[in-house]
C-alpha cells in the first residue's frame, strides 16, 4: 500500500489501568488497532474483544494426522509389504504399535499447531515487524489508534480520551511503506 | 480469577521493577564476558577436546575399544545414555507439568532448565548412535526407510525402534517448545540493541512486536505444548525403562520399571537444575530471581522423587523374593552382595539415604549443602544405572559365562567427551541467550514480587 500510516499511541504503565483504558477507549466509539505489551496480560484478549484462539483445533487436527500415518505405516510395514514372525507375535501386533503411534501424534500436533502460529502471526526470521515504541518489549503496554479508521473523530478528541483513560503518554507516530 | 495469598513467599525479591527485570537478564547477554566465564568455557572445551580422542578413537577402530564382552554387551556406554536422558526430564516437567499446574515459581528456572534438557538429550542420543559401531549408515538401522532390500523394514515390535521415536520426539517437541519461548526475550534485546546485534537477535526474534493477538496465540500455543509434553515426558523414560523391562534377563523384566525410572528421572533432572542454577545464579547475580524459595521447593521434589525411587528400590527386591523365581531372587541377591556390592551400595546411600537429609529445613535452605547432596544424587543415579544394566549381565545362564567388565580409556573418554560437550553448550547459552524468562517473569511480577506485598 502507498501511503503514510499514522497512528495515535498511548502508553500505559501498568496492566491493570490498560485493562480499564481498553474498555473505556472502546466505549467511546474510538476502534483500536491493537495493543502491545512486553509480556501476556490476561483477560485484555477479551477486553479488546478478540475471538478466541483456534490453533487448539489445529494441534488436534495435526495429532489426528500424526496417529494415523503412524499407524498406517506400522501396519503396512509390518503386516503387508514384509511380514516377518518375530517372538511368535502376530504379524499386526497393534499393542506394540502404540508407543510409536502416541509419539508421532505428539510430534505432529506440536510441529503442526507451531507451524500455523508462525504463519498466522508472520513469525519469520526475515519479518520486519512495525515497532511502535521499543519500550514495548521492555515494560510499557502501547494501545496504538488508527488514525484513518477513526477518521470519523477528530485527532485531539482522542488523545484526550486516551490521556483520561490513564496513559502517562500520548504519543503520535507514522509509517510510511 | 486467580488469588496469591499474603502469606506466600514473594517470587522475585528485591522490589524489582519491569524494567530491572529486562536490565538485570539482557546485561548479560550484551556485556562482555567475564573472566569467571571465560575459564568454565574453557574448561569445559578443554575437557570436549580431550574426550573427542576417545571419540575419534571409538568411531575409527569400532567399539572394541571400549570394555564391553560377550557376556556384557550393555555397560558404560548405556548406563550413560540412561543416565543423561533422566537428567533431561526436568526442563520439559518444570515447563509443562509446572505450567499446567500454575506453579509460578516455575517462571525464572524455566528457560535454564529446558536448556539442559536439551543439552542432555543430545548427549544421551550420542550413546545409542556410537553404540551402532557404524553410525554413519546407522539411519537405515533406525528409522523406516527405504532400502535395497526391498525394504526389509525396521522392526516395530522393538522398544529399541519405539526409543529412537520417542527420543527424537522428545528432543524436537521440546526444541520447539524453548524456542517458542525465547522468541519474546530475543525481541527485548533486539530492541535494546543496535548494530549487529540488532540484526542477529532481530532474525532470532522472527520478528515479534508483542501485539495482544500474538501474545493470546502465544499462550494457546503454550498451553497446548505444555498438554503434549507432559504425557511426552513421562513417555519417554517409560519408553526407555521399556529396553530392559520387556527383555526376559533376571533383574531387567520387572513391571516396576516406567513408574520407577519416570521418578528416578525427575529426581536426578532436578539435581542437575539445582547444581547449575546455583552456580548461574552466584556468577550472573540473579539472587533475586533464583530465590532461597526456588532452592526449597526444588529441594522438596527431590526428597518426595527420591523417596519413590527408594520405595522402587525396596519393592523390586521384595517382588523379586515373592515371585518365587530363582534366577530372579539370585540376581538381587548378587546385587546387594555380590562382586558389584559396592555399586549397589553407592547407589542406596546417594539415592535413598542421602535425599531424606532435606527433610531437615537448614539443610534443604542451604546453599552450600543442596550443592553437594545435588552432585550426590547424580552420582548415585549414576550407579543405579550402571547396577540395573551391569551387575543384571554379568552373571550369565551358564556360570561358564560370567564375567566382570572393566572400563577403559575409551569408556572414560567417551563419557567425559559429553560432559564437555553439556557444558560447553551450557556455557554458550547462559552467555548469550537470556538464561531468565523475562516475559514471564514479568507477567507474575505484579501479584508475587516483594513490591506486590508492600
Amino acid at each position: 500500500m502507498e501511503r503514510d500510516t499514522h497512528f495515535v499511541l498511548g502508553v500505559y504503565e501498568d496492566e491493570d489501568v490498560l485493562m480499564n483504558a481498553v474498555k473505556q477507549v472502546r466505549s467511546s466509539g474510538v476502534k483500536i488497532h491493537e495493543v502491545y505489551s512486553p509480556y501476556p496480560v490476561h483477560g485484555l484478549e477479551h477486553a479488546l474483544g478478540y475471538k478466541r484462539s483456534r490453533l487448539p483445533i489445529a494441534a488436534f487436527l495435526f495429532g489426528m494426522l500424526g496417529t494415523s500415518l503412524a499407524l498406517t505405516m506400522q501396519f503396512y510395514m509390518m503386516k503387508f509389504d514384509w511380514p516377518m514372525i518375530i517372538g511368535g507375535k502376530d504379524f499386526a501386533a497393534f499393542p506394540d504399535f502404540i508407543p510409536v503411534s502416541f509419539e508421532m501424534t505428539v510430534l505432529l500436533a506440536a510441529f503442526g499447531m507451531v507451524g500455523v502460529f508462525m504463519v498466522s502471526s508472520n513469525l519469520k526470521p526475515w519479518a520486519q515487524p512495525r515497532i511502535f515504541d521499543l519500550r514495548i518489549t521492555d515494560d510499557k503496554h502501547v494501545m496504538a489508534i488508527d488514525l484513518a479508521v477513526n477518521s470519523g473523530m477528530d485527532e485531539e478528541k482522542i488523545k484526550e480520551i486516551l490521556s483520561s483513560s490513564g496513559a502517562s503518554e500520548v504519543n503520535n507516530k507514522s509509517f510510511d511503506e | 480469577m486467580q488469588v496469591t495469598s499474603s502469606v506466600r513467599q514473594p517470587l522475585v525479591t528485591g522490589g524489582k521493577t519491569y524494567h530491572d527485570v529486562t536490565h538485570d537478564v539482557s546485561r548479560q547477554v550484551e556485556g562482555k564476558p567475564s573472566l569467571a566465564w571465560f575459564l568454565a568455557f574453557l574448561t569445559a572445551a578443554g575437557v570436549l577436546a580431550l574426550g573427542a580422542i576417545a571419540l575419534v578413537a571409538t568411531l575409527w577402530e569400532g567399539i572394541g575399544m571400549w570394555g564391553l564382552n560377550k557376556t556384557i554387551g550393555w555397560a558404560w556406554d548405556i548406563t550413560n545414555f540412561v543416565w543423561w536422558v533422566g537428567i533431561g526430564h526436568a526442563g520439559t516437567l518444570i515447563s509443562a507439568v509446572l505450567l499446567l499446574f500454575r506453579q509460578k515459581w516455575r517462571t525464572s528456572i524455566n528457560r535454564a532448565a529446558e536448556a539442559m534438557t536439551i543439552f542432555a538429550v543430545i548427549c544421551a542420543a550420542m550413546f545409542p548412535v556410537i553404540h551402532m559401531g557404524r553410525p554413519w549408515i546407522g539411519a537405515y538401522w533406525a528409522l523406516p526407510l527405504p532400502n535395497t532390500f526391498g525394504s526389509l523394514w525396521v522392526n516395530f515390535n522393538s522398544p529399541l525402534l519405539w526409543d529412537v521415536f520417542a527420543i527424537s520426539t522428545y528432543f524436537s517437541v521440546s526444541l520447539v517448545f524453548w524456542y517458542i519461548g525465547l522468541i519474546p526475550d530475543f525481541a527485548t534485546i533486539r530492541d535494546r540493541a543496535t548494530g549487529l546485534r540488532k540484526t542477529i537477535y532481530g532474525a532470532l526474534s522472527f520478528g515479534w512486536d508483542g501485539a495482544a493477538k500474538t501474545w493470546m496465540r502465544y499462550e494457546s500455543v503454550s498451553l497446548i505444548l505444555a498438554g503434549l509434553a507432559t504425557p511426552l515426558v513421562l513417555s519417554v523414560h517409560t519408553i526407555v525403562s521399556f529396553d530392559f523391562a520387556t527383555s526376559v534377563i533376571p533383574g531387567w523384566h520387572t513391571t516396576i520399571f516406567p513408574p520407577y525410572f519416570v521418578a528416578g528421572a525427575i529426581f536426578s533432572g532436578f539435581a542437575m537444575v539445582l547444581t547449575l542454577m546455583i552456580i548461574t545464579r552466584k556468577v550472573f547475580k540473579l539472587e533475586d530471581y533464583i530465590t532461597m524459595g526456588h532452592i526449597e521447593l526444588m529441594n522438596i521434589v527431590i526428597i518426595i522423587t527420591g523417596s519413590i525411587v527408594g520405595i522402587a528400590y525396596i519393592t523390586e527386591f521384595f517382588i523379586a523374593w515373592y515371585s518365587g523365581v530363582e534366577a530372579e531372587q539370585y540376581a538381587f541377591i548378587n546385587r546387594a552382595t555380590g562382586p558389584y556390592w559396592w555399586a549397589y551400595w553407592s547407589m542406596m546411600t546417594c539415592n535413598v539415604i542421602s535425599p531424606q537429609l532435606f527433610w531437615i529445613k537448614k539443610i534443604r535452605t542451604s546453599i552450600v549443602a543442596t550443592f553437594i547432596l545435588s552432585l550426590v544424587v547424580n552420582i548415585g543415579m549414576w550407579f543405579e544405572r550402571f547396577v540395573i544394566i551391569v551387575t543384571s549381565l554379568h552373571r550369565d545362564f551358564l556360570p561358564s559365562s560370567w564375567a566382570m567388565f572393566y572400563p577403559t580409556w575409551a569408556d572414560v573418554g567417551v563419557y567425559l567427551f559429553t560432559f564437555g560437550l553439556f557444558f560447553t553448550l551450557f556455557f554458550l547459552f547462559a552467555k548469550f541467550f537470556p538464561v531468565i524468562n523475562m516475559a514471564e517473569v514479568k507477567s507474575v511480577l505484579k501479584s508475587s514480587s516483594e513490591k506486590a506485598a508492600n
